[in-house]
């Protein structure tokens, strides 16, 4: 079992015809995820590499049953064809990579699938999910992975590639890596992610992969001592990192100590997860609760 | 990107809010000029991006265009928290009857807007925050329907502003909302928003960061750098789109992805080194990008030795091999590098770094280990 993306993906891919999404798509598809359709408005009936091409996401999905998209459409843009995916009847997944969305324009994006749809939205600003053996929607280094029964879910992408080559290397396999994005407001949470990892049979333990600021580690924290049964991994970069970006006195009044690495840390143990200082623990950690 | 105190109150104005008419100067000269210009009595305000500027002797009120002279001459080029002030504001001096506090910024962890308010302005609102939390009124905002007039009403009535400027105060966090989110403000915070004895609401402060995400629909916003006086090292980093940030140590830093540069300080810093400086390179970094790294560490003295962390993603590890190599015969580079290299073509990368091995170039296996060489070439903390 996996989670979010599996053998039943079937994959529409938003600017299938730019450089970045045509060269995922193609690797994607290398590795035996099912790429059904691209959508490039203007470019519909075209074909890229035997992959059709559609105008739009509704017809795309009428065409080729498509229930997954994975959107590489740039910044200025990526809200609005957000939202055109999560409008597409038969959609079950939006997966995206796209860097750099005005933090206003993904706060209305976010706020309003949140109210309108059950749809999950992986991402903005993230590598994307990749459930080892099955499918790959996202950008993330197939190579490094290794089937198996382990969740990874992380904000950070280069971070994720290296929690999982440190399993990898232990011979410790993946059920699904989850790289949820590292801007302000994601579209799914750490608890999100865990909540499908806890009620996912194929996934023994999970490892969980944090960074300085925002309250979503806190929040994990709480769901793992309140709602999980799996052993939970972490890690969490940023202990000497200076504080990001200053938010005057409205940013020190909303975080207060919380918000540090050293706060997160602090919760996630006494939530009863494993918190490892080195990234390269990591996959001795997991080792260690066989 | 933090806007200067001045570059706020344009943008309040632009919206409708009103601030005090003033005048940018950068020598006393001018900011004599400035306050003949205005007339009667004007305040100078150093023009910092970082708070406490009252307390650090920033501000001065000045009786006439002499005293602002005077004024601006003890200000200009004081150092303010590391910061220099190279420019005074010097504007129409207001008469305070009432000092408020209003911010509107992202509250990450509820996905949501969030107001704050408090009829306790001035220069200790995080000390009241932290003491009487009860007096800074919160309120989250729905992005999708934004600030209501109602909820602008309630929060006036909540935080117990002055009731008699109660509609001219919730029409003005109506415009500040709307700057904040017009705008794409990551913040917008006015501390004090004042009452005058005249019964007027005027933004006395301006403490506006944008989104740089968003400069694509507000092409003039690039601008407002022209005032700021950007560190050399940070300036050529930015122009290379490199993500920099200097810190106090040896070991200069070049990695691809925040998480993965963040981590990489940690580490160095675990085993007994402290980082120089902050780099990430992003993602899918080709060779200039690698070779102009390495070019903006060059410029940091405080540099002994440089360790480059990549886990390839979409970033090639032979690339990034190249860049180096590429580095290493535009110029003489004063320290040691140590590489280590992982994930897209790494074995690629590595054999040609094989080929210019030296005492300059030392491949590591492991982030661990690339740590501990860096540290040990660059020195101890």
């Amino acid at each position: 079992m996996a989670v979010y993306v599996d053998e039943t993906t079937r994959l529409l891919v938003q600017n299938l015809t730019g450089r970045e999404g045509s060269f995922h798509a193609m690797r994607n598809r290398a590795y035996g995820t099912n790429v059904v359709a691209g959508v490039s408005p203007g470019r519909g009936g075209q074909e890229l590499q035997e992959v059709p091409v559609f105008d739009t996401v509704a017809q795309a999905v009428e065409a080729t049953g498509a229930n997954t998209t994975l959107c590489f459409v740039p910044a200025p843009f990526a809200p609005d064809a957000i939202l055109e995916a999560a409008a597409a009847p038969g959609m079950r997944l939006i997966v995206c990579i796209t860097e750099g969305i005005p933090a206003h324009d993904e706060a209305r994006v976010v706020n309003y699938l949140r109210r309108t749809t059950q749809m999950p939205l992986v991402g903005p600003n993230c590598p994307g999910v990749i459930s080892p053996g099955k499918a790959n929607v996202g950008i993330m280094p197939h190579e490094i992975c290794l089937p198996g029964d382990v969740g990874v879910v992380s904000r950070s992408g280069t971070l994720t590639y290296q929690a999982v080559h440190e399993l990898t290397a232990r011979g410790i396999g993946q059920s699904t890596c989850v790289g949820i994005g590292g801007d302000p407001v994601p579209g799914t949470s750490f608890v999100d992610v865990l909540s499908r990892f806890e009620a996912d049979p194929g996934t023994r333990a999970v490892v969980l992969i944090g960074e300085i600021g925002g309250e979503a580690e806190e929040q994990a924290a709480a769901f793992i001592k309140e709602q999980m049964t799996k052993p939970v991994v972490a890690y969490i970069a940023g202990f000497t990192a200076p504080p990001g970006k200053k938010m005057g006195h409205a940013g020190a009044i909303i975080s207060g100590s919380s918000g540090t690495a050293a706060a997160k840390k602090e919760a996630l143990e006494a939530a009863g997860a494993v918190v490892v200082t080195y990234p390269t623990e990591i996959g001795e950690a997991v080792a260690a609760l066989r | 990107m933090d806007l200067l105190e001045f570059q706020g109150k344009q943008l309040f104005a632009r919206v409708g809010v009103p601030v005090p008419e003033g005048r940018v100067a950068a020598t006393p000269g001018e900011a004599r000029r400035g306050a003949e210009e205005l007339g009667g009595r004007v305040v100078v305000k150093a023009q910092v991006r970082v708070g406490g500027r009252g307390k650090a002797g920033g501000i001065k009120v000045a009786d006439g265009p002499e005293a602002a002279e005077e004024a601006a001459a003890a200000i200009l080029g004081m150092d303010i928290r590391g910061h220099r002030v190279n420019l005074v504001w010097v504007e129409r001096a207001t008469e305070i009857a009432v000092e408020w506090y209003v911010s509107f910024t992202l509250d990450r962890g509820a996905g949501q807007h969030l107001a704050m308010v408090s009829a306790r302005g001035g220069m200790d609102i995080e000390a009241v925050a932290a003491s009487a939390p009860e007096a800074v009124v919160r309120r989250h905002i729905d992005p999708v329907v934004g600030l209501a007039d109602w909820q602008a009403t309630d929060l006036v009535y909540r935080a117990g502003l002055d009731r008699a400027a109660a509609r001219s105060a919730a029409a003005t966090l109506g415009r500040l909302y709307r700057a904040f989110v017009d705008l794409d403000c990551d913040l917008v915070e006015v501390n004090p928003l004042v009452l005058t004895a005249g019964g007027e609401v005027i933004a006395l402060d301006a403490k506006v960061t944008l989104d740089s995400n968003a400069f694509f629909r507000h092409r003039d916003f690039e601008a407002f750098r022209e005032a700021f006086q950007e560190d050399p090292i940070e300036r050529l980093a930015r122009e290379k789109g490199l993500g920099f940030i200097k810190l106090d140590g040896s070991v200069g830093i070049i990695g691809n992805g925040a998480g993965l540069v963040m981590s990489t300080l940690d580490v160095v810093s675990l085993v007994g080194g402290a980082a120089a400086n902050f780099l990430d390179v992003g993602g899918g970094a080709g060779a200039e990008t690698i070779s102009g790294a390495l070019e903006v560490l060059t410029q940091d003295p405080a540099v002994n030795a440089v360790l480059v962390n990549i886990f390839g993603g979409i970033t090639r590890c032979d690339l990034v091999a190249r860049g180096i190599v590429a580095a290493l015969g535009e110029r003489e580079l004063p320290w040691p590098i140590v590489v280590r290299l992982d994930g897209t073509n790494a074995r690629e990368g590595r054999a040609i770094l094989a080929q210019v091995a030296s005492e300059k170039v030392i491949p590591a296996a492991t982030m661990l280990e690339a740590a501990q060489r860096a540290v040990d070439l660059a020195g101890r903390r």
